[in-house]
């Protein structure tokens, strides 16, 4: 596979709820190893996009592809082949490391032998070696995103959906993820980031900004820095989202 | 107007320092910012300075009163905004006002004054129900509710978490212009680039206080300078530095590498990075000496 | 008071708002009732019944006759022994079973009395009764021709036997247990998830930094649910009425007052478990389990606590629901009035100012 491989396809993707066009025509496509941003305001559609990326909805027209399966008719395949992360839910506080580790490599079907070689490495990589017996409730937040995106790419797969990992993390635990995050995206697996912290925003590759259900811009933060004219990527969000008619 | 004297909490019986010696104390009039991650114990410092929860040990006051013994007086005078959104979704927004104007002895009409400003934006939709708001409007309007008795202090409970920055941006315009009101105000973030919009700010991590000052203080308070990096290949930059210059501590910074030399002080540092960074194969280099921003000062306190 | 009043009216907001809580609130009593009610209107027709014939005489033979000849019942085989009786009743294919003793039409003539064993399975209450007084009426037909011309009159008396459920638990009784199961439901679950709501939202944590005493807070949460219930006991009470034609033999206003009662006492029991529990889930499980449970099980309204072993009948004490329903059924069914209720009332009261002392002192001006 050469680099330019797109791994997330779509093409004028819509969803309605009755009257409320929620995602509004949006047609975009996501690079192989790619970092992709993927901005708005609150109640801009991002959710709603998302989960449509992820299988978990239906579309309401338009065309979509995810890594390489159609959004309407494989969704199995489709969760076959991504890892998805939240600030929310991620991992169960009441299981030890280790019990989550062999939990989700268990359900993408890794096999015993594997889940150990797999749960070694994870485990070295973070530095829990001590920790591993401890209840994933115990761990400081920092500690258990790390841990729960490392969960997330156990099996290998090739998009990353992240949705607003770094949510209340500390600045120092903040960028050992993004190290996780580029690490990811040097073994090849694209990732897909939401997130609220503008600053982040210049660590992805490229950015979409979502307004009202619609993109409203598209490209590396520099592109866009330079298009609107403004110099930090919160005054590009600003420029674009003030105008913003509706929110959640 | 808020003072706290070695303020400690814990929980599960001990288990959980979430509140380690704290003091501090807050001045009339002032916007104060408690800065820090989750876990900090930045909410659990406001709920025992709004009498919802008993300190283990050490005291506090607001408005000169103590917030175990004089709760009752405490609860007459303080706003206090929690950090989730804690207002009835199934009311309007006109109800959920007059709701609090009366639970707090009072009428919206006797302090519109107060929230005029904010109540306007709210006025159009005020027989929506709150649940069917946006996270800005929410957020808005649960300002109003907790103005509308004009507190003495405000306690704002991370009201920007999770919200875009456009509605974060207007919620510390609405907050300016209280404190010209001569509000007191005690408002936690996790969001450090918020740490500018206060008159000071106290930054925690692990219940305890690493620094409390002036956010100009703070910044000037950061001990030798730091340096800003620009190149092609950005991630690769740390690596280099991590190699060739390795007592240097290095991190991202939005699209910049932010470098610290960690007392190496040397004129010529911007000349010597670039000459290192240009022999290591990167293009396009820009090196320049900036001032650290309060991000920049909590990673060096986390990292001392 | 202003404060208080507010209160109140948000709380009503809360309710009307809420489609689920207005379903439960009131389509439940109505959907009891008419459940219960349509149970109750059973038309008997070509019930089974069999006749066990020791005396095979002249009229024992008639009687059977006459049995035979009415469209309630339906005759089984005409000869059984005792045994195979009861095996038929165990079965299930008999309703009902007629006993005729050896000599029945010699005790007749000679003695001017006899006996006849009625026997029937009470398993379901209101089948039994409606097909014991269909065989009692004919037998008594059959007595009156007898007598007629005769000097002394002839006496035959039915021997009534219940099987399973001897106190024919379950007819008119059920209204009385509709109405403690309904207000259970609505004032002890739904006082308790509508407090505990709040906790959940956050916006307990707002009302507590405020000046309204939190005491306050819980009791006017409580007020609405008071007004619902009363509301419910009417609607249940003129169903029944109405549609069932089941009169209220004693005072109307007796019967509310005991009513607000109960409901208090409910009032207090979901109130201390919303203070004890910390999310609606909880907060639901447990009043159905430790509340709706004991009321079904305990409240005599489905199983006669006479039969229970003693520990259960021990326990039963401690469930309002028990004393409640003995005590709507004497006002509703017996026309009783107060006098010989007031120690159902007084065991109540007593068990609703535990529970009021038990959540004050528990109830807390702070956060955990």
């Amino acid at each position: 596979m050469t680099r330019k491989d797109s791994v997330i396809k779509t093409e004028k993707l819509t969803k309605r709820f009755g009257d409320f066009i929620a995602t509004d025509e949006i047609t975009f496509e996501v690079l192989k190893g790619e970092i992709f941003g993927f901005l708005g305001a609150n109640g801009a559609g991002k959710t709603t996009a998302m989960r449509m990326l992820c299988g978990l909805s239906t579309p309401s027209s338009g065309k979509a592809t995810v890594a390489g399966f159609d959004v309407y008719r494989q969704t199995e395949q489709i969760k076959q082949h991504i890892g998805y992360m939240s600030q929310k839910f991620s991992l169960y506080e009441d299981l030890t490391v280790l019990e989550n580790i062999r939990f989700f490599g268990g359900i993408y079907g890794l096999d015993n032998r594997q889940l150990k070689s797999k749960s070694e490495e994870l485990v070295q990589r973070l530095g829990l070696q001590s920790e591993t017996k401890k209840l994933v409730g115990e761990l400081p937040l920092g500690w258990k995103q790390k841990l729960a995106f490392s969960v997330s790419v156990l099996h290998e797969p090739k998009i990353v959906f992240l949705d607003e990992p770094t949510g209340g993390v500390d600045p120092v635990t903040r960028r050992q993820f993004w190290a996780l995050i580029y690490e990811a995206a040097s073994r090849g697996i694209t990732l897909f980031v939401t997130t609220h912290y503008m600053d982040e925003a210049e660590y992805c590759d490229r950015i979409s900004i979502m307004v009202d259900g619609r993109i409203e811009a598209l490209g590396t933060p520099q592109e866009l820095k330079i298009k609107l004219n403004e110099s930090t990527m919160d005054g590009v969000f600003y420029q674009l989202a003030r105008g913003a008619k509706r929110s959640d | 107007m808020v003072t706290v004297n070695n303020i400690t909490k814990t929980y599960n019986k001990g288990a959980v320092k979430a509140v380690d010696d704290v003091s501090f104390s807050v001045e009339k009039g002032e916007l104060f910012g408690v800065i820090g991650p989750d876990g900090a114990g930045k909410s659990s410092i406001f709920r025992i300075l709004t009498t919802l929860l008993l300190p283990d040990g050490g005291t506090a006051t607001v408005d000169g009163h103590d917030v175990v013994k004089d709760y009752r007086y405490i609860r007459n005078h303080v706003g206090y905004m929690p950090g989730r959104f804690s207002l009835y979704q199934d009311l309007t927004i006109e109800e959920n006002i007059q709701f609090f104007a009366t639970v707090f002895n009072t009428t919206v009409a006797e302090n519109h004054h107060l929230i005029e400003d904010i109540y306007i934006q709210l006025e159009p939709f005020k027989k929506r129900r709150a649940g069917k708001l946006s996270g800005g409007m929410k957020q808005k309007l649960a300002l109003c509710c907790a103005l509308i008795h004009k507190p003495t202090v405000l306690f704002l409970d991370e009201p920007t978490t999770g919200v875009d920055p456009v509605s974060r941006k207007e919620f510390w315009e609405m907050l300016k212009r209280l404190k010209q009101q001569g509000i007191t105000v005690l408002v936690s973030t996790p969001y450090m680039d918020e740490a500018t919009r206060c008159d000071r700010i106290a930054l925690m991590q692990h219940g305890k206080i690493l620094s409390i000052d002036s956010p100009q203080g703070i910044i000037r308070a950061y001990p030798g300078p730091l340096y800003a990096i620009k190149a092609t290949d950005k991630p690769r930059i740390t690596q280099a530095l991590a190699t060739h210059a390795p007592s240097f501590s290095s991190y991202i910074f939005g699209e910049y590498i932010h470098v610290d030399p960690q007392g190496v002080s040397s004129k010529y540092l911007t000349e010597e990075l670039t000459t290192l960074l240009a022999k290591e194969g990167f293009r396009e280099i820009e090196v320049m000496p900036i001032t650290p921003t309060i991000e920049d000062c909590f990673i060096k306190m986390l990292t001392k | 008071m202003r404060q208080f009043f507010t209160f109140v009216r948000k709380e009503c907001y809360h309710v009307l708002r809420d489609r689920r809580t207005l379903l439960i609130l009131f389509g439940m009593p109505l959907a009891q009732i008419l459940i219960f009610g349509f149970a109750l209107t059973n038309e008997v027709k070509n019930a089974r019944i069999v006749v066990v014939d020791h005396a095979k005489d002249n009229a024992s033979q008639r009687i059977i006759a006459q049995i035979a000849a009415s469209n309630y019942f339906e005759l089984g085989e005409d000869v059984m022994d005792r045994d195979r009786m009861e095996m038929a009743f165990r079965e299930g294919t008999v309703k009902l079973a007629v006993v005729f003793p050896a000599n029945f039409h010699n005790d007749l003539v000679h003695q001017n009395h006899a006996q006849i064993q009625v026997i029937a399975d009470a398993s379901d209450p209101n089948y039994a009764t409606t097909l014991t007084n269909y065989v009692s009426s004919i037998i008594r037909d059959y007595q009156t021709e007898l007598s007629e011309n005769a000097a002394l009159p002839y006496r035959i008396t039915p021997q009534i036997r219940m099987l399973y459920n001897p106190q024919l638990k379950g007819a008119p009784n059920f209204v009385p247990g509709v109405m403690a199961l309904v207000l259970m439901l609505v004032s002890v679950m739904m006082t308790a998830i509508a407090i505990v709501r709040e906790k959940e939202t956050g916006t307990m944590e707002v009302l507590l930094v405020s000046p309204f005493r939190p005491v306050w807070v819980i009791l006017s949460k409580a007020v609405p649910y008071l007004f619902l219930s009363l509301i419910n006991v009417l609607s249940i009470v003129l169903m029944s009425v109405f549609v069932l034609r089941l009169p209220v033999a004693g005072s109307w206003l007796l019967l509310f007052a005991e009513s607000t009662l109960f409901i208090i006492t409910c009032l207090t029991l979901g109130i201390f478990i919303s203070i004890k529990t910390k999310t609606q889930q909880v907060a639901m499980l447990v009043s159905l389990m430790g509340m709706m449970l004991p009321t079904v099980m305990f409240s005599g309204f489905m199983f006669p606590i006479e039969n229970m072993p003693v520990p259960l009948q021990v326990i039963s004490n401690i469930v309002p629901a028990k004393w409640f329903y003995i005590i709507v059924k004497s006002i509703m069914i017996k026309g009783m009035g107060f006098a010989e209720i007031w120690k159902e009332t007084l065991v109540l009261c007593g068990i609703t100012l535990f529970f009021f002392i038990v959540s004050l002192k528990s109830f807390k001006i702070r956060l955990e």
